[in-house]
């Protein structure tokens, strides 16, 4: 395959761009592989990705019963950021916050990472208190985090209704500055390409409709397009995490709820940071093409429309336009929701599922974007060595049982 | 967006109601007697149907009492409201 490079763009133009090669091949699937990753979103193709690429494995196949991306993977709000409060999040998101500073690099695809920093406000004394103690523990991690005050604030964001007087007074913020955005479609259109090159077969259009299990051991999967045979298998379906637990016997602590997200028309650049509340359940951002990407919160029902609730988005547009009252100007353009997988602890699960050779990555809630490198990292090694590694092994899903839980709900509160 | 029709305030706007997940789960009989991976199983494990999923709402903004819904996921459609301890009436989607 040949890499992108501005010498190749000069030659394809002197093509009249006819001749560029196909990002990815499209093959049959074949009988057998040494492994299958069910699902091709950004995390199922990351870790084809890092099968092929650390740990030399290459007869893998993505099996993915729509189009490359177009679950979750393309509906998110393309937030990445580390400042977890509890170890073991912070050390699988900053892993993944690492993978994300080389990635345009190491997948020779623009993802469009820009590390334009992440502001989290605090609007009273406890969001203060508890944000103080999360830039704190991140520091320690060595994880970088600062507090920022109102005029801080202001400086870094004059849009922000500072006020005092405001129904949501910002009286400080912790910064990540290493946090940022990057283009959603981009991460699983590189991880495609790249693992692609390296012999992964990507078979769309290919739904996995039950698995063959035998005397408690995977054997392989029936699908849309015939029975494909694996000894090890990886789940990594988001939302349709239970429906394939299901089809495989077990029962799984996860529901999955609608999530929603909101762009506006495009203006002019005049916000150049990530702006996230977690009390009042707004995030924000401007996209490169200058529309406000607008992150709305879940829904409390189990769904799998992909549509969530108009009260939602009132309650979450009532509150930006006072935090942002400029923002009541803006038109917006386009709503739509994802179904996301989210565990009783908010953190997701990584490991062994009680079938044999049945792996599972799943429940990243509404923070799965920002760890798509890492996630992938790990569960890669996982499937590779057949037991979770040292990144993946505290989200077992043994955890619900031993009671280990990693209670990220209390401490990220509700935005991710 | 769904129009809930409370068992006693008739259809109302989703806006006053709130989701408490699914129902019929029943608390072990004898809790010393239940292992770890049992009260797994009653605490966090669901059954996060795709289809027919029986649930619970509360009217919090209206009358402040508990019903069940049995409401297809998929197309998010409600097919039957039923009052608490009453059997689970079967729905086709």
């Amino acid at each position: 395959m040949s890499g992108y490079s501005v010498f190749a763009l000069v030659r394809n133009a002197l093509s009249y761009h006819e001749n560029w090669q196909r990002a990815w091949r499209s093959p049959d699937p074949k009988p057998e592989y040494d492994i299958l990753v069910i699902g091709g979103g950004g995390h199922g193709l990351a870790t084809a990705y890092y099968l092929a690429k650390e740990h030399g494995i290459n007869n893998v196949a993505v099996l993915e019963k729509g189009w490359l991306g177009g679950g979750n993977t393309g509906r998110n709000t393309t937030i990445v950021r580390s400042n977890y409060l509890w170890d073991e999040s912070a050390a699988i998101y900053e892993h993944s916050l690492k993978l994300w500073e080389g990635l345009s690099q190491e997948l020779n695809f623009n993802v469009m990472f820009s590390q334009r920093g992440v502001m989290n406000l605090a609007h009273n004394l406890h969001d203060w208190r508890e944000l103080s103690r999360r830039v704190h523990a991140n520091r320690l991690h060595g994880i970088d985090s600062e507090i920022l005050n109102a005029r801080q604030v202001k400086a870094e964001a004059p849009i922000l209704n500072v006020s005092q007087d405001s129904r949501y007074p910002i009286i400080g913020a912790s910064m990540q500055r290493r946090a940022g955005t990057a283009r959603h479609d981009a991460v699983a259109w590189g991880y495609a390409r790249a693992a692609d090159a390296r012999g992964v077969d990507i078979i769309q259009n290919c739904e996995v409709t039950g698995f063959a299990i035998d005397n408690g051991k995977v054997a392989g999967v029936e699908t849309t397009r015939g029975r494909i045979n694996a000894g090890r298998i990886g789940v990594v379906v988001a939302g349709h995490s239970s429906v394939l637990a299901e089809m495989a016997g077990f029962r799984m602590p996860v529901e999955s709820n609608p999530l929603q997200a909101l762009v506006s028309d495009p203006i002019k650049p005049v916000l150049d940071c990530v702006v996230m509340s977690s009390a009042v359940h707004v995030y924000v951002s401007q996209s490169d093409r200058g529309e406000f990407v607008i992150g709305a919160g879940s829904d409390s029902h189990v769904s799998y429309s992909q549509r969530g609730s108009f009260d939602i988005i009132q309650g979450i547009m009532g509150a930006l336009c006072e935090l942002v009252p400029m923002v009541s100007r803006l038109k917006l353009m386009r709503q739509w929701g994802g179904i996301v997988d989210v565990t009783p602890d908010r953190s997701p699960i990584i490991g062994r599922t009680p079938v044999e050779g049945l792996f599972i990555n799943c429940a990243w809630g509404t923070g799965g974007f920002k760890s798509t490198p890492g996630s992938g990292h790990a569960f890669a090694a996982t499937l590779a060595a057949g037991e979770p590694n040292e990144v993946a092994g505290p989200f077992s899903l043994d955890r619900f049982r031993t009671g280990f839980l990693i209670d990220e709900a209390g401490a990220a509160a509700v935005a991710h | 967006m769904f129009l809930i029709g409370c068992p006693w305030c008739g259809p109302r706007s989703q806006q006053e109601f709130h989701c408490h997940g699914e129902a019929h789960i029943a608390r072990p009989k004898d809790p010393d007697a239940v292992s770890d991976a049992e009260w797994a199983e009653y605490v966090f494990n669901r059954s996060n149907t795709k289809g027919v999923l029986y649930e619970r709402w509360v009217h919090s903004h209206g009358c402040r009492r508990w019903f069940n819904v049995a409401r297809d996921t998929v197309s998010d459609r409600i097919l039957a409201v039923y009052r608490m301890g009453e059997r689970r009436p079967k729905v086709t989607p």
